[in-house]
């Protein structure tokens, strides 16, 4: 055990353990680290539903704005005044949520490699994000509003493409509803649908997207939002004065952390700094680059084109498209290398990974991993269970990158890894069993957090005959079990393979055992 | 762990979530000014001076040129920078020189300044050069201003009369 978890360094094991605690308080279904991106879009639904009704009673004008913001807060505090609070404890959360989300991702190791598009569309997402937050705040129009224009339009007069000042619109007898007007609609349309349009990019990469946060976790999340918004609504400061600068300013450090910079450095410097973190945060997923293993390869003399393994993979890699080699099928299917994550969900998909099938010659499956393929799979299965001399035959079927299994290596139990254990096919478990295993252990990634997205979900839903191909009925249920465990999890997975190894025993000792065994190997 | 502990405990997470989005959702106050400071900002717009005269072509000059563009003045369209100088008590406040932008240098410059500066009675004096072709400055203006606490105090430039407003 303590061998394994010195390989994992402090920032990994520190977010695990995080995990680990809200695994403990929401269970995997509703561990809020586990559904970071669902989240965020909770809290801009929010967002969304409370803008919409502050936008009725809104006046959008530099006289009037002031007024109907505190008309909302004040008169009208326990509809409009909340919605409000809403909106922006709404707001301040996605970022934390947001943020969270980046640092799971990077603790995790999950943004180089295949998965450098999510990471590098992300970054500027935030971006969108943060802008958005900022015309909001300018439409109170109040001092901070006044700051926060001022400050923004400094921004945009040291960009080399703008001509003309902006930041001089601010002093007194130059402004007018329209500069106002224009930053309205940007808060209220253009922004929102910039941001959609860099959510749909940032997700593109994916499939199965899911933009519903657990019920659950909504529903905690929005009570907690309101009672915040009850306990400490959100106010306004003093009106914007022009000819006044206010001393103190209550900052939204979510949105507005730069604008203090622009007291100490040019605004150029700020711009240079921010771009210059930007695209450092950007080009991360090079530094250094992560290795990706050969993509999956499609063996069309075996593939009948039913398109399960496209709509297996998680990185909407596969395609299915109209046969081209004349075979009888309607279909094939093509995976583009440049989308592989070289997971081999999909050789656990393809009904022709069977390992029952081609007994005396080699298994050629529908698509399969060349650096692992499913012939392999089936004469290493084969020779780790011919190794054992233990009285229980345990085969411990693993994934790279959860526990690492070999150290459970004894002579009752033999282990085999898989890339993801979405890559075992059904079949194989079966096969093992035919094979002489007692008993079949399977470990991954923790439940809710397969490094692969979706191989713990699609092997639950295998074996419980809810996606193809299913587990069949005659193999022995009660001799195989499923746990997961992180990879500072190893002590865990001891204690429940040794108690699996006991129960297989107690099987055993119960006698239908051997007759199956000699079925088996006949 | 029993489903009934768990809600106890994420009552507990959403609490600290929630306080942690409320406290940097409005602090730490952020002073961007100390209770006795008031601000000065120059801004206004202005276009310096031709950096060259117009000149008169001559006779072999213009048959040098298309017939279309024989036009009797030549007159080079870039600008002079403008140069603007604040000070408070005589003591050097704000220095800028604004370079005229445009391909040709050819069009004015917007100028915005802030500095921060203690609130009570100063002697505000403002110098412009916006002509290359003038040592010193070409514009000047001085004047006695009782600055309040948090006040900002705005000097701009009238182009056409040519006059410093301060308000």
């Amino acid at each position: 055990m303590h061998t394994v978890s010195k390989r994992v360094n402090p920032v990994k094991r520190s977010y695990l353990l995080l995990e680990e605690w809200f695994n403990l308080s929401f269970g995997p279904e509703w561990n809020p680290l586990y559904h970071l991106g669902t989240l965020a879009f909770f809290f801009f639904w929010v967002v969304l539903v409370s803008g919409l009704y502050l936008f009725i009673f809104f006046d959008t004008s530099i006289a009037g704005a002031y007024a109907s913001v505190e008309y909302m807060t004040h008169d009208q505090w326990y509809a409009a005044g909340i919605m409000r609070s809403l909106h922006r404890y709404a707001s301040d959360a996605a970022v934390v949520t947001i943020l969270l989300h980046m640092f799971r991702e990077f603790s995790l190791d999950r943004y180089r490699g295949f998965r450098w598009f999510s990471w590098f569309t992300g970054v500027p997402t935030l971006w969108f994000v943060i802008t958005l937050g900022i015309t909001g705040y300018w439409l109170v129009w109040d001092e901070l509003g006044l700051y926060v224009a001022v400050l923004s339009s400094q921004l945009m007069d040291a960009l080399p493409v703008m001509s003309g000042s902006m930041a001089r619109d601010f002093l007194a007898g130059q402004l007018t509803d329209r500069l106002f007007t224009l930053m309205g609609f940007l808060h209220l349309l253009g922004q929102p649908i910039l941001l959609i349009f860099a959510i749909w990019i940032h997700v593109k990469r994916l499939s199965h997207v899911s933009i519903s946060a657990p019920r659950g976790l909504a529903v905690g999340s929005l009570l907690a939002l309101l009672a915040v918004s009850v306990l400490a609504p959100a106010t306004s400061h003093a009106p914007a004065d022009l000819s006044r600068v206010p001393p103190v300013l209550e900052l939204d450090w979510f949105y507005l952390n730069v604008y203090p910079l622009l007291d100490k450095w040019p605004a150029d410097q700020v711009w240079i700094l921010t771009t210059g973190v930007t695209l450092l945060l950007m080009i991360m997923p090079w530094l250094p680059p992560g290795k990706t293993g050969p993509a999956a390869e499609v063996h069309l003399d075996h593939c009948n084109g039913c398109g399960q393994c496209a709509d297996d993979c998680p990185f909407d890699a596969i395609t299915v498209q109209a046969r081209t080699d004349g075979a009888r099928w309607e279909n094939e299917v093509v995976v583009n290398p440049g989308l592989c994550g070289a997971c081999g969900i999909c050789v656990g998909s393809c009904h022709s990974s069977n390992p029952f099938r081609h007994a005396q010659k080699t298994l050629e499956t529908g698509i399969d991993m060349p650096q692992f393929p499913i012939d392999e799979i089936r004469s290493r299965t084969e020779a780790a269970l011919a190794g054992l001399s233990g009285d229980t035959r345990i085969i411990l079927f693993g994934c790279e990158n959860a526990v690492d299994i070999d150290e459970f290596q004894s002579q009752n139990v033999a282990v085999l890894k898989f890339f993801c254990v979405g890559m075992i096919p059904p079949t194989l478990v079966e096969y093992a069993q035919k094979q002489g295993a007692d008993g079949v252990f399977i470990t991954g990634c923790r439940t809710g957090d397969c490094y692969y997205r979706l191989g713990n979900i699609w092997l639950d839903q295998r074996f419980e005959g809810r996606r193809m191909p299913a587990l069949r009925q005659r193999a022995k249920r009660d001799r195989i079990t499923v746990y997961r465990a992180a990879v500072t999890e190893s002590a865990k997975l001891r204690r429940k393979l040794t108690e699996f190894e006991q129960r297989v025993a107690a099987l055993k000792r119960g006698g239908s055992d051997a007759t199956d065994r000699e079925a088996g190997h006949a | 762990m029993p489903r009934f502990l768990r809600y106890p405990l994420q009552a507990l997470n959403y609490t600290v979530f929630m306080l942690l989005v409320w406290y940097f959702s409005a602090a730490p106050p952020y002073a961007q000014l100390q209770p006795d400071q008031a601000v000065i900002t120059v801004a206004f717009a202005h276009a310096g001076k031709r950096r060259e005269a117009c000149r008169k072509l001559s006779a072999e000059d213009l048959a040098r040129l298309p017939p279309n563009m024989r036009t009797p003045m030549d007159c080079p369209r870039e600008r002079s920078p403008v140069t603007v100088r604040l000070l408070l008590d005589d003591k050097l406040l704000i220095e800028e020189v604004a370079r005229p932008p445009g391909l040709f240098k050819d069009l004015g410059v917007d100028i915005y300044r802030s500095a921060k500066v203690p609130a009570g009675e100063h002697t505000l004096t403002v110098e412009m050069n916006d002509d290359v072709n003038v040592k010193g400055p070409t514009y000047t203006h001085r004047q006695k201003v009782n600055l309040k606490p948090a006040q900002l105090l705005v000097v701009d430039f009238n182009s056409e009369s040519g006059v410093f407003i301060v308000k």
